[in-house]
């Protein structure tokens, strides 16, 4: 009994130092500097958001810096980059002015895309600090935020944006199917 | 029969040799030598369609259908679009990482994921916005560039499943978000279940690795569903509770309604079908015989019928499908026609395995408007003139 007891610990420690993962035992057991090296995951939740904070008064700056040449003084956009403010009130009209403030239903994604893919010519080159004053200034563009309001992890998951409410699931198909 | 006489005039020549010197005009010059990588003929020019942009790491370019025959698209003109350019991926440093709500984090190399077992299926990808100017009454010349954001490859991978599986689902785990190696990081959310059911981690492409402008060295291939989620150059599958809601699936490829509301999470790519010939710009060059050929696609599987009106819509007649008949893949369909000489339109429609009837242009603006440019998949009128021209409608 005590040697079955003594060969199943063996095999089980086995496992763990070969770090047996599956079926297949594929690929290699990713290091915790990996992974958090590698995932810039955001949810709506703020689950992912990581320390640090700004406001719309820092991100000004950076904005005209980094941003303005491409997205206009105001956010108006211009040629082929789209506009990121205004547009409220625009979606159910035959000529809908889809931004950031008029349709983006979550602030964590204004975080998280531009975390991602901005600027355009150098995404991934502002740092969390920047990001979180860029996301205000935004924010602040549209009339959500205030210019001093504090956005960090906490703060702006809660932040509301005028499109929350306005998005619905498929249900298609909405057309016509023949009976079968 | 060409050999017998090629032989004889060689015996004769030599005889002929034998007394008089042959003038070097009378021989044939020799072919090129064998190589290492195929070309395509010089005199084949069909190539993919794009705008040029001042921004042109983001756009697309379209599939010349009108070219196309069968239902597999060759590599190099299988349709692009990018967000951020092509990254140049050297698939020995490339790793992807499978994270979050899983019981076995995991790196995998693209070495990895050769040694697992591996599937082939043929699938067609559109882009949502694939015929979004039909919708808004301002319809491209030609079949290129009005359908040709979707393309029907082969493709080879692993499941995701099989992957899935490997690294253990805990219970919370009901959504994936899949990221590209592209500059912007490209991500996309994708139900479990879908990926459970279909979704291919795919390095294989029509028989060779997958182009880089179709995500070497990895990508997805999410079946019928659209483009976007079939991310590129993909180094990360982060397994979550919930969608992370990034900008393509919250602000982009949501489609919005004459009620201000918008639907999130419109994936499949509905039955769709169009004539690719004769097609716009295309020109009949007398009355008589003509095979009417055009491809039908549905994300929600097989097409079970197509129907071709040559007759400005009044008469309807079932179109011959070419076997196999593969699900969330194109299928061929034909049809002869004699051309009278006489203006008039030529249209198809297809019906999926599900009884899903493509509809009009009017079904679909009376539902959705104008303002929800992605997923049309309306009917398409191509419109014959008495000199043989063919036009969009």
């Amino acid at each position: 009994m005590s040697r079955f007891l003594l060969f199943g610990c063996l095999v089980l420690t086995t496992m763990v130092v070969m770090g047996q993962r599956g079926k297949y035992n594929l690929g290699r057991v990713p290091t915790s500097e990996e992974l958090q090296a590698r995932d810039i995951s955001v949810f709506p939740t703020g689950v992912g958001l990581p320390p640090g904070e700004g406001s719309a008064k820092e991100g000004r700056s950076i904005y005209v810096a980094r941003c303005a040449s491409c997205h206009g003084d105001h956010g108006e956009g211009h040629g082929a980059n789209p506009p990121i403010a205004g547009g409220l009130g625009t979606l159910k009209s035959d000529a809908p002015r889809i931004t950031v403030g008029s349709y983006w239903p979550y602030a964590t994604t204004v975080w998280d895309y531009i975390n991602r893919a901005m600027p355009y010519q150098e995404p991934g080159s502002l740092s969390p600090q920047e990001v979180y004053s860029l996301t205000a200034y935004l924010l602040y563009l549209n009339g959500i935020v205030g210019d001093s309001e504090v956005l960090n992890a906490k703060s702006l998951p809660k932040v509301k944006m005028p499109n929350r409410d306005g998005f619905v699931p498929d249900p298609r198909p909405d057309t016509r199917s023949l009976s079968r | 029969m060409r050999s017998a006489s090629r032989r004889g005039f060689l015996i004769a020549g030599s005889g002929i040799a034998a007394m008089v010197a042959v003038p070097r005009s009378w021989g044939r010059k020799l072919g090129e030598p064998v190589r290492p990588y195929g070309e395509r003929s010089p005199f084949e020019k069909s190539q993919r369609f794009y705008h040029k942009s001042p921004i042109p790491e983001t756009g697309a370019s379209g599939t010349p259908l009108q070219d196309s025959c069968g239902i597999i698209t060759p590599s190099a003109l299988h349709f692009e679009s990018h967000h951020s350019g092509v990254p140049q991926i050297d698939p020995a440093r490339h790793e992807l990482l499978i994270h979050g709500a899983v019981e076995h984090p995991l790196i995998l190399k693209l070495d990895d994921l050769q040694r697992f077992p591996s599937v082939s299926r043929i699938h067609f990808i559109e882009c949502a916005g694939n015929t979004a100017a039909e919708l808004a009454g301002t319809p491209r010349p030609n079949v290129q560039r009005s359908h040709g954001l979707a393309s029907c490859s082969e493709w080879t991978g692993v499941t995701l499943a099989t992957l899935l599986q490997e690294v253990g689902l805990k219970p919370q785990a009901k959504w994936i978000l899949a990221e590209g190696a592209d500059a912007g990081r490209m991500a996309r959310s994708i139900p479990v279940d879908k990926a459970l059911d279909d979704v291919i981690v795919a390095y294989g492409q029509n028989g060779e690795a997958l182009r880089p402008e179709q995500g070497y060295p990895v990508r997805l291939v999410v079946p019928g569903w659209e483009g976007n989620v079939c991310v590129k150059w993909l180094h990360r599958l982060h397994l979550a509770d919930q969608p992370s809601m990034t900008r393509e699936e919250s602000a982009g490829y949501t489609d919005l309604m004459p009620d201000g509301k918008s639907r999130m999470f419109s994936f499949v790519m509905e039955a769709k079908s169009v004539i690719t010939r004769p097609s716009g710009e295309q020109t009949l060059p007398a009355r008589g015989f003509y095979e009417i050929s055009g491809l039908a696609w549905s994300g929600r599987g097989r097409i079970e019928r197509v129907e071709v009106s040559t007759d400005e819509g009044q008469a309807w007649q079932a179109a011959e499908l070419q076997e196999p008949r593969l699900t969330k893949a194109f299928t061929r369909f034909r049809l002869p026609w004699t051309w009278d000489g006489k203006p008039t339109t030529l249209q198809s429609r297809c019906v999926d395995e599900t009884g899903y009837l493509q509809p009009t242009r009017d079904e679909l603006l009376a539902v959705r408007g104008k303002n929800a440019t992605d997923h049309y998949n309306g009917i398409k009128v191509w419109r014959v003139l008495a000199d043989g021209k063919v036009t969009h409608v």
